[in-house]
């Protein structure tokens, strides 16, 4: 018996075409992010008053992942800008060959900000680099406080916590803080906004997009 | 599902290094997963089964090690394992500290039969 020793990283192919992919949106100072959820968290509805209060001028763009449906697409198309939905069909992430799909006809100069929301699953798309800056998770009042330390890695590999249906604290047994000390203690560190679809800390969550456009446009902000 | 992508990840990568070893039969793969990893590791194991099953991969065993997790602190450069997902550093305090160790998914070695 001997031995091999390899010593490689497994998801490899999408590694590489993640890293292609980053390339490109450094080129065309691209902001990109990815958000994260448990299916019905939020995605789509924090998405729809993003784009609802964006500035027209900003050249947004969007990929949404689902199942099956393009519903979510349809949902957030009423806006205006560009939108696309990318049906994996039962796979539970989306992986950096379905960007680099998706974008293939899609003029990259003509990009400032690329919003990809992805599959509703909370473990698979953890391992899955996508060229973005920024994982954002969200996490919803209606799942459980325990989230971040039933599926840390996610809330690692995040810069920004939403914590979302915050209007719906006074009527469901969720401690706010008690979430927000769980995924302190396994991201130090990791930044929070408190969301509702009646516009609750949308004003915060604005600027936030603002500031890290402006640092990826300025070239302050490049991910490796 | 997302254990079954993994597992064909690795096969794939095997495959490839099978044509640099040319002749040599591999009886066992090593796989390294960190608990930072996003990946269960009995459905990857359970996976693994199903896809090498009557396959050329069929005889292939797996060995997983899995990896705590560990921080380095900042301030005063201690590294320790973060158990129950306490990050302060046990030594000085410090809150913030940086993850070092628990986020592989690597496969780290291979066994050939002689
Ligand atoms: N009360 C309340 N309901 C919300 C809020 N955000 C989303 N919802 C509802 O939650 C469900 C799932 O939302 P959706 O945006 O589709 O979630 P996604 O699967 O993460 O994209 C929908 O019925 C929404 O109307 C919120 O802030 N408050
Ligand atoms: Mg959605
Ligand atoms: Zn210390």
């Amino acid at each position: 018996m001997s031995q091999i020793v390899v010593e490689k990283k497994v998801l490899n192919e999408n590694q590489k075409i993640a890293l292609e992919l980053r390339e490109k949106f450094r080129a065309h100072k691209i902001l990109v992010i990815n958000i994260v959820s448990s299916p019905g968290s939020g995605k789509t509805t924090l998405l729809e008053q993003t784009l609802e209060r964006m500035d027209k001028s900003k050249r947004v763009a969007l990929l949404t992942g689902d199942l099956q449906t393009e519903n979510d697409a349809r949902r957030l198309a009423q806006w205006g800008f560009p939108v696309k939905q990318i049906i994996t069909g039962g796979t539970c992430h989306l992986d950096a060959k379905m960007i680099e799909r998706h974008l293939a006809d899609w003029p990259l100069e003509n990009i400032d900000v690329l919003i990809i929301e992805n599959v509703g699953n909370l473990v698979c798309p953890t391992g899955y680099d996508l060229g973005e800056h920024f994982k954002i998770v969200m996490l919803s009042v209606t799942e459980g406080e325990d989230k971040p330390l039933k599926y840390p890695s996610i809330f690692v590999k995040s810069e920004l916590m939403i914590l979302s249906k915050v209007d719906l604290l006074p009527y469901v047994p969720f401690d706010a803080e008690v979430a927000k000390s769980n995924a302190r203690m396994v991201h130090p560190g990791i930044e929070i906004i408190e969301t509702s679809n009646k516009g609750d800390g949308m004003e915060q969550w604005m600027k936030w997009l603002e500031e890290k456009l402006a640092a990826v446009k300025s070239g302050e902000l490049i991910s490796i | 599902m997302h254990e079954l992508s993994i597992v064909s990840s690795v096969l794939d990568q095997l495959d490839e290094l099978k044509k640099q070893h040319e002749g040599a039969v591999f009886s066992k793969v090593g796989l390294r997963v960190g608990e930072l990893a996003g990946v269960d590791v009995d459905c990857l194991r359970f996976g693994f089964e199903a896809v090498v099953k009557d396959t050329h991969w069929e005889r292939l065993a797996l060995e997983i090690e899995q990896v705590p997790r560990r921080q380095r602190c900042p301030a005063c450069s201690e590294e320790f394992r973060a158990e129950n997902w306490a990050t302060t550093c046990p030594k000085c305090g410090e809150t913030e500290t940086v993850v070092v160790a628990g986020q592989e998914l690597e496969i780290a070695y291979v066994e050939v039969e002689e």
